[in-house]
């Protein structure tokens, strides 16, 4: 990599100094310390640690809601092998993400390098974080209402321009892609100015050596721009991954798992089964295993693209 | 006195936590004991409900009532949470599709003893009505608040310009082979988008302007407003036993070629794709912008229907059926008291206030629903011709009895999962409406494992 290559000798890893260990850990902070710590602790151990204790216990149980619940040990997770809605689920799910994640993506690191190249204006960043602003369900609904069949502007203005409507909700074949679309309407500017953010911490001696190198735009975005932003990308990735995975408002307020089974993703179907259906213990199994999927998601993301490193060092 | 800051502070923190925790019950020590909180769904319905809570307080100054409203979405899951954590309403309005496993699970109160000790005249009430509010049990689980039955809504402007009368449109008959004059009305309200009607020569069944015939959804598990009188005036009933039905029957052939004949108007062009159908907002909506000659819908949407000013609409008579009369599905909605409530006597007196003529007057006056109590129906039918409308082919069905329940059971959320995807299916041709037998084995699975 010539950027690597060219660069001047990093100070940190030949020599000069280190400060001096500190003598004795400052233990009389210890106490000040717990007192700043207790109300972040209290809220992580009741909303997140005993939740989900609580629902990895009921996943092993038949649980109506309305009576205390009955231990029967995995008869949930057999139940959930044979459930055809539940593997429909995991199939849709992963569709919404791969177009989710991978249309956001291309959009945002593609904005951000406009933004990067072209202006610094804060209001330019304000405007593309707008979306984001407003709440999940008014977006969805003013996209439902847009995207209407017969009386939504988006098909007026295919009709004006000589192409048939389009029934983004009501094709199964449209529905999961029009919902994606939807959220990454959202959300690009968001992560666009995350992407921007990891852009700033390429140093400009990086780019000025490729360009007396001779590298081209596209050259120096694919050898320079990319690898160097590869840790801030993973750390985007992993976050708007599980974001997305967990994909529930749109589909509620719009198309609410049809048509057929089409939009049925796997948040959607716990939360019908849960609560529509009072079945808390199956639901609470599911959720087990979405919650090992997510893990296994990110751990490997993290390990692939090699997170820790940064090809700067 | 002498306290340290740290005492204060402990004081302090256990001052604040000692509310905010009791905050997690609805108050029910904080308030009176002869306040009654009571819930409902429709906002339309709340200035009525609020003027029968004042009536209510007059007659019985020791109780009060304090009316919480909340949409259909969140209604049902806020009650339930409501269940467990134990802070239901004390009263609350009830659907005959959800009370059933409410019954089923002890969360609602059986009324018979205050029935019996009141002696409430049960027979004040719209036939039928009341009983459909004893669960599979025996027991009643609530008094007949209102009831509901479907008809067509129809835009004027359409019919009169396609010739068709409104003697045609009340007198229409039905069969599954061709539909019927139903159908033929259907198909000369359609219109092409070069204007050509379904009738005429060089209709374009692909492009189309104005669907003869709009619907919202596929139906699910009971077709209220969509197949239900097509079915049951082709002879079909949901299941055995009705209404608490342990064996249904969407597979039989009555039923199939109902929606086979139903689906089939799409193929010709008269009622948009189902895709399509799905892809708006909703039904209403449509109408109101003109894509629709007709529509079937439930008399609680008059209100609505009232609020679309861009057409003018009438209603017209379901059509007569094979069996040789034209039948609706009656539902109804009644209240019902939570069985964990504190307040048993206040609950009981409100509920029976409500089941009254007196409240039920104040409800028909307002001329948003039609009342249970007989006698206080000409009372909102002259609110709702106030409102332009003619109310007739709402209420022929039912006073002449020809009327069919609501297929309620405790596993009716079990029963719809499996039932609105299988019946998305076929009005998406994407299965044969035979595929439905296949969903009824499911069904009955359903029903045979919980019983």
């Amino acid at each position: 990599m010539t950027a690597v290559t060219n660069a001047p000798p990093n100070e940190r890893s030949h020599g000069g100094q280190a400060p001096p260990p500190p003598k004795r850990r400052r233990l009389g902070d210890l106490k000040v310390a717990m007192i700043f710590l207790l109300p972040a602790t209290i809220g992580f151990v009741v909303f997140y640690i005993w939740p989900t204790l609580r629902g990895a216990y009921l996943s092993f149980t038949e649980y109506s809601l309305l009576e205390a619940p009955k231990f029967n040990g995995l008869d949930n997770y057999d139940r959930m092998i044979h459930d055809s809605f539940f593997w429909n689920a995991l199939v849709v799910t992963l569709e919404y993400v791969v177009i989710n994640i991978g249309v956001q993506t291309v959009l945002a690191v593609a904005i951000a390098m406009v933004m990067y190249r072209l202006t610094r204006s804060i209001t330019v960043r304000a405007a593309i974080l707008l979306p984001y602003l407003v709440a999940n369900v008014v977006v969805a609904l003013v996209w439902y209402w847009m995207l209407d069949f017969q009386v939504g502007i988006v098909n007026q203005g295919l009709t004006w321009l000589g192409i048939d409507p389009i029934a983004f909700f009501g094709e199964s074949n449209w529905a999961i892609p029009t919902i994606a679309g939807i959220n990454v309407w959202r959300h690009m500017g968001y992560t666009a100015l995350l992407v921007f953010a990891g852009l700033q911490t390429i140093p400009a001696y990086v780019y000025e050596a490729a360009e007396v190198d001779g590298a081209g735009e596209m050259k120096t975005f694919w050898r320079i721009t990319l690898p160097l932003l590869r840790p801030v990308l993973v750390m985007v990735l992993v976050v708007t991954m599980i974001g997305s995975f967990q994909i529930f408002d749109t589909v509620a307020v719009t198309t609410r798992g049809g048509p057929i089974n089409s939009t049925r993703v796997i948040y959607y179907y716990i939360f019908e089964r849960a609560f529509t259906r009072f079945d808390f213990g199956y639901a609470s199994a599911m959720a087990m295993v979405l919650f090992v999927i997510l893990a296994i998601v990110s751990l490997l993301q993290i390990r692939l693209l090699r997170a820790k490193e940064s090809d700067l060092a | 006195m002498n306290v340290s800051r740290r005492t204060l502070l402990k004081a302090g923190l256990a001052a604040l936590a000692v509310p905010s925790l009791a905050a997690c019950n609805n108050g029910a020590a904080a308030r009176g004991p002869g306040e009654v909180i009571y819930w409902l769904w429709d906002a339309a319905q709340l200035p009525m409900y609020t003027e029968c809570a004042r009536v209510f307080r007059e007659q019985n100054p020791q109780y009060s009532v304090k009316i919480e409203q909340y949409g259909w979405d969140d209604y049902w899951s806020k009650l339930v949470t409501g269940f467990i954590s134990e802070t239901a309403p004390d009263v609350f309005t009830s659907h005959s599709a959800k009370y059933p496993l409410f019954a089923d699970k002890g969360q609602v109160l059986a009324l018979d003893e205050f029935v019996t000790k009141d002696a409430v005249d049960l027979g004040i009430y719209q036939k039928g009505l009341a009983d459909r509010w004893i669960g599979a049990d025996g027991k009643r689980y609530g008094l007949p608040k209102d009831f509901d039955s479907e008809v067509y809504f129809y835009n004027s402007a359409f019919t009169e310009a396609a010739g068709i009368t409104p003697e045609q449109l009340n007198s229409m008959t039905w069969n599954p082979s061709d539909g019927g004059t139903f159908e033929q009305i259907v198909r000369r309200l359609t219109v092409d988008s070069k204007g050509r009607r379904g009738d005429q020569p060089g209709f374009d069944k692909n492009n189309i302007k104005v669907y003869g015939l709009g619907y919202g959804d596929a139906g699910g598990a009971d077709g209220q407003t969509s197949w239900s009188w097509y079915a049951a005036s082709n002879g079909w009933k949901y299941s055995e036993g009705e209404p608490w039905g342990t064996k249904f029957f969407y597979g039989d052939p009555k039923f199939t070629e109902t929606i086979g004949w139903w689906r089939g108007l799409i193929t010709k062009g008269y009622m948009p794709t189902y895709a399509q159908a799905k892809s708006g907002v909703d039904v209403t909506t449509s109408f109101g912008a003109g894509k629709y000659g007709m529509t079937p819908n439930g008399s609680w949407m008059l209100g609505t229907y009232q609020t679309l000013k861009g057409v003018k609409t009438k209603l017209a008579r379901l059509p007569i059926g094979p069996i040789g009369k034209r039948l609706s599905m009656m539902n109804g909605l009644a209240d019902t008291i939570w069985a964990g409530t504190t307040r048993r006597d206040a609950s009981w007196a409100w509920v029976k206030f409500l089941g009254s003529q007196t409240a039920q007057d104040i409800v028909a006056k307002a001329g948003v629903v039609f009342p249970a109590v007989s006698a206080s129906l000409p009372a909102a039918k002259a609110k709702f011709a106030e409102n332009g409308w003619d109310v007739t082919p709402f209420l022929e069905t039912v006073e002449a009895g020809d009327v069919f329940p609501f297929p309620a059971n405790p596993n009716a959320a079990d029963v719809t999962a499996v039932m609105t995807p299988a019946m998305d299916a076929v009005m998406s041709f994407e299965a044969e409406p035979a595929s439905l037998a296949k969903a009824n084995d499911d069904v009955n699975q359903i029903l045979s494992a919980n019983a």
